[in-house]
């Protein structure tokens, strides 16, 4: 299931369309303000595109690139940016999560620190959505073993 | 037991059956959610949150505790089956085939 598939085909148009798919999560993520989307909706998108990657070039290569110690660390990261948000607003005098008092510390009227809380609580959640859709198909995938020890161990059998 | 649990659904549904009844119409211009939340968000959305979409200001805005609510039961998801699936320190000391690193199984 993990394993490179021997189509040149299909490596490389998933080679051509990933930067797409991503150019779209990031749209998605970010004009929540003004359409349909928001941080769930991109963050699956983006998590499609590195699922793509693993699928048509293995674990090996998705490995360099999207590691399962950076899909937990990313996915800790999200829900980090989500409270610190929080957190930050607490501290600034308001109540948690309550985005109109950023207004003194982004120098903007307190509608538009609004809206820019809301974009920095839908990056949070897009990255979190991101890497733990990558860190399920991950550990679904290779169903928990990671190839690191296989190494490990194919040169300590030799 | 299984009998006693069946008896315990079917109260449990009858009671939900019971409240729903008193529950506003589909869409009842004079239930609660619609007489004073529903307009308060509509009219003071631009206002308050420069955000035309007003589906995104609730969700990250008004109701910011429960999106983070969300969030951390997809991260729960992702923690789960990284303790269920993941064996890194037991597979250690199997043998594994040279030739066939992947099937592992």
């Amino acid at each position: 299931m993990t394993r490179v598939t021997d189509d040149i085909i299909i490596r490389a148009v998933a080679r051509v369309i990933m930067p797409f798919i991503q150019i779209y999560a990031l749209y998605v993520i970010m004009h929540g303000h003004h359409s349909p989307g928001g941080g769930f909706q991109g963050g699956v998108i983006l998590g499609a595109s590195f699922i793509l990657y693993l699928i048509t070039h293995g674990l090996e290569d998705a490995k360099k690139r999207m590691s399962e110690l950076k899909a937990g660390l990313f996915s800790s990261f999200g829900l980090l940016i989500y409270s610190g948000i929080g957190l930050l607003c607490l501290i600034m005098g308001s109540n948690y999560l309550d985005y109109g008092r950023l207004s003194t510390l982004l120098k903007v009227i307190p509608a538009q620190a609004r809206s820019l809380g809301i974009l920095g609580v839908e990056i949070g959640v897009g990255i979190a959505v991101m890497a733990v859709m990558f860190s399920i198909f991950f550990d679904i995938s290779t169903g928990g073993v990671v190839p690191e020890d296989e190494q490990e161990l194919e040169t300590g059998d030799e | 037991m299984r009998f006693l649990a069946l008896i315990a659904v079917i109260i449990t549904g009858i009671i939900l059956i019971y409240g729903s009844v008193d529950m506003p119409d589909w869409g009842d211009p004079h239930s609660p959610a619609s007489l004073h939340v529903s307009p308060r968000y509509i009219e003071k959305t631009m206002e308050e949150t420069a955000t035309p979409n007003m589906v995104t200001s609730v969700l990250a805005d008004y109701r910011g505790y429960d999106t983070l609510g969300e969030t951390t039961v997809i991260f729960t998801a992702g923690i789960s089956c990284i303790l269920i699936l993941r064996e890194r320190k037991r597979r250690k000391k199997r043998k594994i085939n040279p030739k066939n690193p992947t099937n592992h199984v």
